[in-house]
């Protein structure tokens, strides 16, 4: 296995000891400047590897390692997660500047398209979508290595979804970050991992086929 | 051009003023009521027996007793101690269920069990039964009524302040928050405490009016304020026994007046809730 990228290896996890594997014996890599798909139906615990590639839970056995090393247990996480329900990532009570001052200081807010009249206002003044961009825009900066995409456009309408991840890709190819893009739509997957600038490192990873085919063909 | 419909003439208030008039009102008839027995003096108070049971009139415009005594003046002295008496029962109230609830819900496990089934016996006895036994227990008087209202007004605010601790902890932007490498520290600080601080202000005003109103009804059965006092409990119960007569102002007029002050209380906190939401604040 390589040492190099974000790296899940032989990841179990359950969420209580009477409930079966949610995510059984999965192995899979993100390396720098790869974007890779991972696609499955609702259930084959998609969410659930998001987070214990992120760091939100423990693997029962296994282990996630970024370049080599174990995830940080304090300090700024070089692995970012993007939720897929923007309203529950931001704290109800925070003006739009501080949830996105939260982290470190965000770069792409033009180009998201985060609106400078947005920063004053409360998460429940701004719609789905917009607050997707603020919680996208929190995460775009030069500590993060690898994002996580949970589903992240599910809820956008298809203009809006092509001007996130444009801006999105564009960041990643610039910064070479590792980026995996969760969710259903196959069609979606299949443009941004596939169609991208290097189409021979981008792959898309099926949870529902035998789990060696997770790991990537080198 | 499309003409459209030109929108209300005068100026209207929006609701955010009507909020905060709200708080204004409540807050000032309140101070009124604390600081009305050293504003107009004693004198209403000693028995004039020349003026006895007599009918409002703009002289007493609660009338006066079976001794003469103006029944206004009576009234805010009692309805003062009243609320001076809740405010310390309510807030030693509200400090213990802001630590039992930040406890159960921080602590989690055992402790929060324990808390829980403390709540949980304190829920399933009757409020009124519970208050006689304890005031009865520590001796009555002014600090039985004290003791007992402390004791038994902060389940519900423990039980608020618990829920929200869990809810907050719990939140993907306070897991998130981790990841953005802040502290436990500085997350209980900006995280925590901004959600927990308008529900102990908002519970603590609650409070109040319970509380006046349980010191009301253990002075009125007798184990709360002494005799002496005027006190809007022992002022009730006095005029029991002279309804019957017709003195109908001796009931009435301290009733309504208890009753305005439990609402200025109750319109007092509901609309700090409302100011402190964000969700609420601005429209």
């Amino acid at each position: 296995m390589q040492t190099n990228g974000l790296v899940g290896q032989g990841l179990w996890f359950r969420y209580s000891p009477r409930h079966p594997w949610t995510v059984r014996d999965i192995s899979l890599s993100v390396g720098q400047g790869e974007v890779v798909g991972l696609m499955a139906p609702s259930g084959y615990g998609k969410t659930t590897l998001a987070k214990l590639l992120a760091g939100y839970l423990s693997p029962h056995r296994g282990s996630v390692l970024v370049e080599g090393n174990p995830l940080p247990r304090r300090g700024y996480c070089p692995v970012q997660l993007i939720f897929q329900n923007p309203e529950l990532t931001v704290n109800p009570r925070w003006r739009i500047e501080r949830i996105l001052r939260e982290g470190q200081a965000p770069t792409q807010l033009d180009r998201l398209g985060v609106h400078p009249g947005w920063l004053r206002r409360y998460p429940h003044e701004l719609s789905g979508g917009e607050l997707q961009r603020v919680a996208i825009a929190r995460v775009l900066n030069p500590a993060t290595r690898y994002l996580i995409a949970d589903e992240i456009t599910a809820m956008l309408d298809a203009n809006t979804q092509a001007q996130i991840w444009q801006t999105v890709l564009a960041y990643v190819q610039q910064h070479q970050l590792g980026l995996l893009v969760i969710g259903h739509d196959a069609a979606l997957l299949k443009r941004l991992c596939v169609g991208g600038a290097s189409p021979k490192e981008n792959r898309i990873l099926d949870l529902t086929q035998p789990t060696t085919a997770l790991v990537p063909q080198f | 051009m499309i003409g459209l419909p030109q929108t209300s003439s005068a100026p209207r208030w929006n609701r955010r003023q009507v909020t905060l008039a709200a708080i204004a009102v409540g807050a000032v008839f309140l101070l009124g009521i604390v600081l009305s027995s050293t504003i107009i003096g004693r004198t209403g108070l000693d028995p004039l027996l020349t003026a006895r049971n007599q009918p409002p009139s703009l002289a007493h415009p609660f009338g006066t007793d079976w001794l003469g005594r103006d029944m206004l003046t009576r009234s805010l002295y009692g309805m003062s101690l009243s609320v001076r008496v809740g405010l310390l029962a309510a807030t030693v109230s509200a400090l213990i269920g802001t630590s039992l609830g930040l406890a159960a819900g921080t602590l989690g496990g055992w402790v929060d069990a324990v808390i829980t089934w403390m709540i949980d016996i304190f829920f399933s006895l009757p409020h009124l039964v519970l208050l006689i036994m304890i005031a009865f227990a520590v001796g009555g008087g002014t600090q039985g009524v004290i003791i007992a209202v402390a004791l038994t007004h902060w389940t519900s605010l423990a039980r608020i302040i618990r829920a929200e601790v869990l809810q907050v902890n719990s939140a993907d932007y306070v897991r998130l928050s981790h990841k953005l490498g802040r502290s436990h520290l500085w997350i209980a600080r900006h995280h925590m405490v901004p959600h927990v601080i308008p529900q102990l202000l908002v519970g603590l005003i609650l409070l109040f009016p319970h509380a006046i109103l349980h010191e009301a009804a253990l002075s009125f059965i007798g184990i709360g304020l002494s005799p002496h006092l005027p006190a809007i409990g022992i002022i009730l119960a006095e005029s029991m026994r002279h309804l019957s007569t017709g003195y109908w102002w001796l009931g009435v007029m301290p009733g309504l007046l208890l009753l305005l002050t439990v609402q200025a209380f109750d319109l007092l906190g509901e609309n700090l809730r409302a100011l402190l939401n964000p969700k609420t604040s601005q429209g």
